[in-house]
C-alpha cells in the first residue's frame, strides 16, 4: 500500500505523540505489522466482536479467559482510535448504583495486575479521588453513596475541607462542606490498558483485525448466520456490538434492526503545560459535580473537563468513522468549565494551556450503560454506551458479558444494565439527540423511580420531586390520596403496564404458561393468578398477574419495564407453533385502578351490576359495561392490597370511562392519586415488586411467595428443580419488612432504597425499597437480609429466629436507626376490608 | 385628522394605571386585555421575530450586496409599512425599498411598492431590451421576467387590478421606446427620477379616468387619495442611489479604521426641519400663502412629509376633487375623509412626487446600509442606530471560533477573553437578525441605551388602540455589503 493511501487517523496519532509527550503514545498494532498487507479474513468464526476499544478488547479477554476460542475481534480503524484514545483515564469507584460500583471495582483491580499480566506499561497510578461537596444536599448524597460502596467493601471516607486541602495543595475549600475520599481510586491510561488487553487476548488466541470495517449482520431465523465486512465474510454464531459512538449506526446495519439507544455528545477537556509548582504524583483527583468539572493530574500539568449545561450532541446523522479525528475545538463553550476550574483552584490561573481536546462520548437515555442479548436477535449481544466512563465499566462490563454469553446470564443483577429495559419509544434518533442533552445535568441522586422504567414517566415525575433528602414537599398529598383510598376511592393510571394476550386453538398456551409460570394456571375462566415466571435457578424473570380469559386464551400483566424484557423471555420459550399466538396489547388498554372500598359503589352505579364481593369476589376478572363503553375487563385486584378494581380499557373509550367515574365518584369523594401512594399502600402491608425489590436472583423462597409455587401441580415448570433443592437446603437470605423506630420523619433524612441494615452491630444486607406507611406513621423499608457466613466460610440458611430475635438498625448517610423486622405484614392493615364486609352483612340484614 | 398617527408622547405616561386592567380605561375591557397582556408579554422574541426576513442569496454571483434582513413591527394591524426587495434580471442591480402608508389602514396600497420598482426596473432598461419586450407582449409570447422578488414568506402580490397596472406600465414601455432611440442604456438617477414620477401620474390619472368596473373604479379613487412615502435604494457594484420622497431615510453604517462605526447619511428628510424643504415648499407657492402652506411644521398644518406619493388632495384643484368625486363610486361618499379639503388652498400641487436622488460611490468600509421607516429614527438617533447594527454584525464575525494555536496562554488570561466575548455576545445572542436586535433597541431602550426588557414587553404588548399613540410603525431593512467585492470592483472600475 502507497504511503499516500494510509488512514488518515495515522497522523493525529502522530501529532499526539508529538505534542504529548508520552501519555499518548499509540499502542502498536497487533495483529499487522507496519502497513504491509493485511492478514486475510476468516471465513467463519464462533464469536465475532465489532470495536477494538476498549470495551470490545475487554469482552476478547474475558471471553479468552473463559475458555471460549475462535474469537474474532475487528476494528475499522485501528486498535483504540477512538473515544478510548481521547479518554481522560479516570478510574473512579463512585458510581450512582451498585452494579456499576461492582464493575469499577472489578476494573479497578483487573488493571492494576494488567501491567504485571502482560508487560505492557499500563500508566497504573493510585491517586485516590475526592469527590467534593458544595452544599448540604451533595454531602448528604455523597454520605449515602459511602455508605453503599461500603457494603462493596470499597474503601471509602467523608472528610472536612481541612482535610481535602491536605490531600490536593490547590483546592480552593473556601466554599465546600466536605468530600467524599476513595483513596483506591485511579488514573490510567486507557490506550495502553486498551493494548494490554489486546496483548493478552491475543496471547489467548484472539484474531484481532483492524482496518475492517462491518458492513452488515447478517440474521437468519431470528439468529446471527454471518457478518459482511468490506474485506469478506465470516460466518458465525455470536455477534457481539461494541461500536461505541457507531454502536446505534451498527444496529441498523444488520437485517433484523437492532436498537442500540445511545447518542454522541461533544465532550472537552483541557490539557495544561506542566505547572511551575510541580504536585505529587499521586495527587488525587477532583470531582466537583457541584462546580461540574474534574480535574487530574497530567504529565505534571492539569487535565480538566466538565460537563456543560448546554451539551453539544453529534453524530446524529450518523457519520464516518474518521470524523472523530477531526472534532474541533470549542473555547466559547468550554468558557463554564474553565471558569469553574479556576474557582476551584485560582492558583493555576497562571498556568499555559497546552491543548483543548473534544473527545466524543455516546450517552444513553438513563445514563447507563447497554449490555446484554437483544430482544430481537438471538446471538447478538451489545456491549456500548458507557456514558463517559467506558474505562470504569469495560473490565467488569466485559466480564459479565462474557458470562451472560458463557452461562445465559452474569454473576450479578445487571438488569439496570440489560439493553432489554429500552423499548422501540427510546430508538428515536431525535428523542436520543434531546434526551443526551438532558442527561448531562449531573443531578443530586435522590429517589427511587419504581413502576416507571421508562424515561419518559421518570422524567415527569422527576420534575416534581423535591431535591432535598428530608420530607419532600409531595408529603401532606400523598398523604391525602392514602387516606382517599383508605376511606372513599381514588384512581390511578396505570396504562403503562405490560400487557400480553397469549392465545391458541388448542390448549397450547395453557402449556406453555404451565411450563413458564411457578402457580397454577388452569383455574376456571374468570380467575386471576398472581405468579413468577422463574429461570432455570428458580429467580424471578418476571412477577405478573396472568388472568384467564377464555379456556385458550391468557391476558398476561406485567410491570411497565417488562415491556421486551418478558416478551422475549416468552418467546424464547415459546414452540414454533402457527396455532400459539403471543399479542403485545400494552398500547391498545387504558388502565385504570380504582382503589378504596367505595370502588365498588362507583362500579355497581355505572354498570348496573351488584360489585360486592359476594358477587364480584377477589381475584377475579369479567368482562362487563361501564358507562356507554363496552367491553371493558374489570378485575379485582388493586396492586396495593386494597379493595377495588383495575380497570383494562380499550383506548378509544378510555376519556369517556374516566369522566363518568370521575363524575359518578365525586359523590364518594372520588380523586385523582399517584404512584407515590400507591408505593405507600403497597409497602406497609410488604408487597414486593419486580425491578425493585425481586430480580432474576430472588426466589420466591426467599421472598415469602412459597404459596404462590405450586410443586404439586401436574407438569414440571421452569426453575422447580432448582426450588425443590432450595427447599431443601435452606434459604441464605430472606425477604423482611424493617419498621423504622425512633426516626423523625420531620428532621431526620428519609429512607430511599440501597440503604445498609446492620442486625446486632453486624451488616446484613440491604434495602431495596421504603415508604412512609401513613397508617403506621412510621417509615417502612422493605429488603433482604442473611445471616454471616459459616465457619467456613460458607453461607448459612436463615431462620425465623434470626430474624426476630436481632436488633436491628438502617444506615441512613451514615446515621442508623433502630429498625423491627417483620416477616409478616400487620394484620391490622387487612382488617378494614372484613370490617367493610361485616358491615355490609349488618345492614343487610337489617334491610330485610 | 389628516397626517400621520399624531406624534408619540413617550413613554413616562406608560403608568401602570394606564394599563392596569381594573383601572377605568374607557372602552378597553378589561378582561379581553388582561388576556392580551399576558398572552404577549410572554415573549418578545417571538413577537419581534414575527416579521423577520433573510432571504438567502445564491451565492454564485459576486455581488457587492453580502445579504439583508428586514423586519416589521406594527402598531397598526395589518402593517402600514412594507419593505421590498428584488434583483433587476435584465439589467444589473438590486432595489431595495421601504414605502409607508401615511394614514388609514389600506391594504390595497401594498401594491404601490411592486409598481414602483416595476417602474424602476422598466425605466433602467435599454432601449433595445424594451422594443424586446414590447414585442413579446405583443405577439403574447413569453417574456423573461425584469424582477426576480425576494420575498418573505408572509408577502404576498397583490392581484386586484393587476391588468390595469399591466397596462399602465405597459404604457409607460412605450413612450420610453418612442423617447429613446436604438443604443441608448437609460442613466440610473434620470431613471429613478422618472419612475417616481410616472408611476404618481399614472395612479392620478387612473383615479381621473375610473373604471368601467364598480369595484375597479372605487379602488383606484381609494388609492389615489391615500399617501406613501418611499424609499429606494438600488445597488449596482460599487454605485448606489438612493432615490426618496418623504421621511423614511438611508443610512450608511461606515466602519472606520479603529473598528468604530458612524453614521453617513444619504437621503433628507423631506419635512419641515429641513430647511431647503421648506424653503421650496414657499417658493413654489406666492407669497400670500407663506404664512399657511406650511403651519405647525405640517403641509398645509396637515401632512407632515412633503413629499409624497398619491395623496391627491394635496395635489388636484378643487374643482378636479369635486368632479372626480360626484362621479365615483357611492361607497367614496361614506368616507368623509376623501371629501375633506384641505384649508388654505388656493394654489395645488402642494404635494410631490419627485424623489430626491442621492448617488454614493460604496468604499470597503461602507459595511452596511439601514433603510428605516421614520418611526425608527424618531426613537433612535441615526449614530446609535450604526452603533447597534454595527456591534451586532461584527459581533457575529466574532463568533469565529478561537484557536490557541502556537501561542502562549494561560489559563487566566483565556478566561478574560472568553468572558469578554460572551459579554459583547449576550445582549446580540437573543437575536437571530441584525433589524431584530434594531428593533428590540428602538422599541426597549431605556436611558442608559440599553433594552429594558419590562418596558420592552409593555411596548410590544399595548393593545393596538394604544399601540398607535405610542409608537409608529417600524420597518428596517439592513443590508450588508461585501468590501471585498467592492474593493475588487473599484479596482477594475479605476484600471
Amino acid at each position: 500500500m502507497a504511503p499516500g493511501l494510509l488512514p488518515r487517523l495515522l497522523l493525529p496519532q502522530m501529532g499526539f505523540r508529538l505534542a504529548g509527550r508520552g501519555l499518548w503514545t499509540s499502542p502498536q498494532c497487533l495483529a499487522v505489522s507496519g502497513d504491509s498487507q493485511l492478514p486475510p479474513v476468516p471465513g467463519q468464526a464462533r464469536v465475532v466482536i465489532c470495536g477494538g476499544g476498549i470495551v470490545g478488547t475487554s469482552v476478547a479477554y474475558h471471553l479468552a479467559k473463559l475458555g471460549w476460542t475462535d474469537i474474532v475481534l475487528l476494528e475499522q480503524g485501528r486498535l483504540g482510535a477512538g473515544t478510548t484514545r481521547l479518554c481522560a483515564g479516570i478510574l473512579s469507584m463512585a458510581k450512582p448504583i451498585s452494579i456499576e460500583s461492582q464493575m469499577a471495582n472489578y476494573s479497578s483491580s483487573l488493571y492494576q495486575q494488567l501491567e504485571e499480566e502482560t508487560g505492557v506499561k499500563t500508566g497504573y497510578v493510585k491517586t485516590g479521588s475526592l469527590c467534593l461537596a458544595q452544599n448540604q444536599d451533595r454531602f448528604i448524597s455523597l454520605k449515602r453513596l459511602a455508605t453503599r460502596l461500603k457494603v462493596l467493601g470499597i474503601n471509602c471516607n467523608i472528610i472536612k475541607p481541612k482535610e481535602i486541602a491536605k490531600l490536593h495543595p490547590l483546592v480552593n475549600i473556601h466554599d465546600l462542606v466536605g468530600a467524599l475520599h476513595l483513596p483506591d481510586d485511579a488514573v490510567v491510561s486507557s490506550p495502553d490498558v486498551n493494548h494490554a488487553l489486546a496483548v493478552a487476548a491475543a496471547r489467548q488466541g484472539v484474531q484481532i483485525l483492524d482496518r475492517t470495517a462491518v458492513q452488515q449482520v447478517v440474521v437468519e431465523k431470528g439468529h446471527v448466520m454471518a457478518v459482511e465486512t468490506d474485506r469478506g465474510s465470516i460466518e458465525c454464531e455470536y455477534f457481539v456490538n461494541c461500536a461505541g459512538q457507531w454502536a446505534y449506526e451498527l444496529g441498523q446495519a444488520s437485517e433484523v434492526k437492532v436498537s442500540v439507544p445511545l447518542h454522541g455528545c461533544e465532550h472537552f477537556y483541557l490539557l495544561t503545560k506542566p505547572l511551575q509548582e510541580p504536585l505529587a504524583p499521586n495527587t488525587p483527583v477532583i470531582i466537583d459535580m457541584d462546580g461540574r468539572m474534574y480535574a487530574r493530574l497530567w504529565q505534571g500539568g492539569l487535565l480538566s473537563g466538565g460537563f456543560e449545561k448546554n451539551p453539544k450532541p453529534i453524530f446524529t446523522e450518523g457519520r464516518n468513522q474518521l470524523e472523530i479525528q477531526n472534532m474541533q475545538e470549542d473555547w466559547d463553550h468550554f468558557e463554564p468549565m474553565l471558569g469553574a476550574l479556576l474557582r476551584r483552584m485560582p492558583h493555576i490561573e497562571t498556568a499555559e494551556i497546552h491543548q483543548l481536546v473534544n473527545c466524543p462520548e455516546s450517552f444513553t437515555p438513563d445514563m447507563r450503560c447497554l449490555m446484554g442479548e437483544t430482544p430481537g436477535v438471538s446471538g447478538y449481544y451489545v456491549l456500548a454506551g458507557m456514558n463517559s466512563s467506558g474505562l470504569a465499566f469495560a473490565g467488569g462490563a466485559g466480564k459479565y458479558l462474557a458470562e451472560w454469553m458463557t452461562y445465559g446470564y452474569p454473576s450479578a443483577n445487571v438488569w439496570p444494565l440489560d439493553i432489554k429495559r429500552f423499548g422501540n419509544l427510546q430508538s428515536s434518533r431525535t428523542f436520543l439527540r434531546h434526551r443526551v442533552m438532558e442527561v448531562m445535568q449531573p443531578r443530586v441522586q435522590t429517589h427511587s423511580f419504581e413502576f416507571l422504567p421508562y424515561d419518559f414517566w421518570r422524567y415527569l415525575l422527576s420534575l416534581d420531586q423535591s431535591k432535598t433528602f428530608y420530607k419532600p414537599d409531595w408529603f401532606d398529598i400523598v398523604g391525602a390520596e392514602v387516606k382517599c383510598c383508605k376511606e372513599a376511592v381514588c384512581v390511578i393510571d396505570m396504562s403503562s403496564f405490560t400487557k400480553f394476550e397469549l392465545t391458541s386453538t388448542g390448549d397450547q398456551a395453557l402449556e406453555l404458561l404451565q411450563y413458564l409460570c411457578a402457580n397454577d394456571l388452569d383455574v376456571p375462566v374468570g380467575h386471576i393468578v398472581h405468579t413468577g415466571m422463574l429461570n432455570e435457578r428458580g429467580g424471578y424473570e418476571n412477577d405478573c398477574s396472568v388472568v384467564r380469559l377464555s379456556k385458550n386464551s391468557f391476558f398476561i400483566i406485567s410491570p411497565t419495564d417488562q415491556q421486551v424484557h418478558c416478551w422475549s423471555w416468552i418467546k424464547k420459550h415459546m414452540p414454533n407453533d402457527p396455532h400459539l399466538h403471543l399479542e403485545d396489547v400494552s398500547w391498545k388498554y387504558t388502565a385504570l385502578n380504582l382503589i378504596g372500598p367505595r370502588a365498588m359503589d362507583v362500579l355497581a352505579e355505572l354498570s348496573y351490576v351488584s360489585m360486592t364481593p359476594e358477587h364480584f369476589p377477589s381475584m377475579f376478572c369479567k368482562e362487563m359495561s361501564v358507562g356507554y363503553a363496552n367491553g371493558i375487563r374489570v378485575m379485582s385486584m388493586t396492586h396495593t392490597g386494597e379493595p377495588g378494581f383495575m380497570l383494562y380499557i380499550p383506548i378509544e373509550y378510555a376519556l369517556h370511562v374516566y369522566n363518568e367515574v370521575m363524575s359518578v365518584g365525586q359523590k364518594y369523594g372520588i380523586r385523582n392519586s399517584g404512584y407515590y401512594a400507591l408505593r405507600s399502600l403497597r409497602i406497609e402491608k410488604f408487597f414486593a415488586f419486580w425491578g425493585q425489590d425481586l430480580d432474576t436472583f430472588t426466589t420466591p423462597l426467599e421472598c415469602g411467595r412459597e404459596f404462590r409455587v405450586k410443586f404439586d401441580k401436574d407438569t414440571n415448570f421452569l426453575g422447580r428443580e432448582a426450588l425443590l433443592q432450595q427447599r431443601q437446603e435452606g434459604v441464605f437470605r430472606r425477604f423482611v419488612m424493617l419498621v423504622l423506630e425512633d426516626h423523625d420523619t420531620e428532621l431526620d433524612l428519609w429512607p430511599w432504597w440501597g440503604e445498609p441494615v446492620y442486625r446486632s452491630g453486624q451488616l446484613a444486607g440491604t434495602t431495596t425499597s421504603s415508604a412512609y406507611s401513613y397508617t403506621l406513621e412510621r417509615h417502612v423499608c422493605l429488603g433482604f437480609v442473611s445471616p454471616p457466613p459459616g465457619p467456613e466460610g460458607l453461607p448459612m440458611p436463615i431462620t425465623p429466629d434470626f430474624i426476630n430475635r436481632g436488633d436491628y438498625e438502617v444506615n441512613i448517610a451514615g446515621q442508623r436507626y433502630p429498625a423491627k423486622a417483620k416477616l409478616y405484614p400487620f394484620s391490622s392493615l387487612f382488617t378494614q376490608q372484613k370490617r367493610r364486609k361485616e358491615d355490609m352483612e349488618l345492614s343487610n340484614l337489617q334491610g330485610k | 385628522m389628516a397626517g400621520t398617527p399624531g406624534r408619540k408622547v413617550l413613554p413616562d405616561v406608560l403608568s401602570a394605571s394606564q394599563l392596569h386592567p381594573d383601572a377605568p380605561t374607557g372602552q378597553l375591557h378589561p378582561e379581553s386585555q388582561r388576556v392580551q397582556l399576558q398572552g404577549r408579554c410572554g415573549s418578545c422574541t417571538e413577537f419581534l421575530i414575527h416579521h423577520l426576513f433573510v432571504p438567502e442569496f445564491d451565492g454564485k454571483n459576486v455581488s457587492s450586496v453580502m445579504g439583508f434582513e428586514s423586519n416589521q413591527l406594527p402598531a397598526n394591524a395589518p402593517i402600514e409599512d412594507r419593505r421590498s426587495a428584488a434583483t433587476c434580471l435584465q439589467t444589473r442591480g438590486m432595489l431595495l425599498g421601504v414605502i409607508c402608508s401615511l394614514f388609514g389602514v389600506l391594504i390595497h396600497f401594498f401594491a404601490l411598492s411592486e409598481r414602483l420598482f416595476y417602474y424602476i426596473a422598466v425605466s433602467l432598461l435599454p432601449h433595445d431590451t424594451l422594443c424586446e419586450l414590447e414585442a413579446s407582449v405583443e405577439a403574447g409570447r413569453a417574456f423573461s421576467p425584469i424582477l426576480q422578488w425576494h420575498k418573505h414568506p408572509n408577502d404576498y402580490f397583490t392581484r386586484e387590478a393587476q391588468s390595469l397596472y399591466f397596462n399602465s406600465l405597459r404604457t409607460y414601455w412605450q413612450e420610453l421606446i418612442d423617447l429613446t432611440s436604438p443604443g441608448d442604456v437609460p442613466d440610473t438617477r434620470e431613471a429613478l427620477l422618472n419612475a417616481f414620477k410616472r408611476l404618481d401620474n399614472d395612479i392620478s390619472l387612473e383615479a381621473q379616468v375610473g373604471d368601467a368596473s364598480a369595484f375597479l373604479h372605487y379602488w383606484v379613487l381609494r388609492v389615489a387619495f391615500s399617501g406613501a412615502t418611499a424609499c429606494v435604494a438600488h445597488i449596482d457594484g460599487p454605485d448606489l442611489y438612493i432615490a426618496n420622497a418623504g421621511d423614511a431615510r438611508a443610512v450608511l453604517g461606515v466602519q472606520e479604521e479603529d473598528g468604530s462605526f458612524s453614521a453617513h447619511t444619504l437621503s433628507n428628510d423631506h419635512n419641515a426641519q429641513n430647511d431647503s424643504e421648506v424653503a421650496r415648499i414657499r417658493s413654489e407657492h406666492p407669497h400670500s400663502e407663506r404664512k399657511t402652506v406650511i403651519r405647525q411644521d405640517r403641509l398645509l398644518g396637515q401632512l407632515m412629509p412633503f413629499r409624497a406619493f398619491g395623496d391627491v388632495k394635496f395635489k388636484w384643484s378643487i374643482e378636479l376633487q369635486k368632479r372626480v368625486l360626484e362621479s365615483g363610486p357611492d361607497q367614496l361618499h361614506e368616507n368623509e375623509h376623501t371629501k375633506f379639503i384641505p384649508p388654505n388652498y388656493h394654489t395645488p400641487p402642494y404635494l410631490t412626487a419627485e424623489p430626491e436622488i442621492t448617488y454614493h460611490r460604496l468604499r470597503p468600509k461602507d459595511r452596511f446600509l439601514v433603510i428605516g421607516s421614520d418611526g425608527l429614527w424618531e426613537t433612535l438617533h441615526r449614530q446609535e442606530v450604526i452603533r447597534i447594527v454595527g456591534e451586532y454584525l461584527t459581533g457575529v464575525h466574532q463568533r469565529q471560533p478561537l484557536k490557541v494555536g502556537g501561542y502562549k496562554v494561560t489559563l487566566g488570561q483565556m478566561q478574560g477573553l472568553l468572558e469578554e466575548r460572551k459579554a459583547r455576545m449576550s445582549s446580540a445572542f437573543e437575536d437571530q437578525n441584525s433589524t431584530t436586535h434594531l428593533m428590540r433597541h428602538a422599541v426597549g431602550n431605556n436611558e442608559f441605551g440599553t433594552v429594558d426588557h419590562e418596558r420592552l414587553s409593555k411596548m410590544l404588548s399595548l393593545p393596538e388602540e394604544l399601540a398607535r399613540m405610542y409608537r409608529d410603525d417600524i420597518t428596517i431593512i439592513v443590508t450588508q455589503f461585501n468590501p471585498h467585492v467592492i474593493g475588487a470592483q473599484r479596482q477594475d472600475d479605476e484600471s
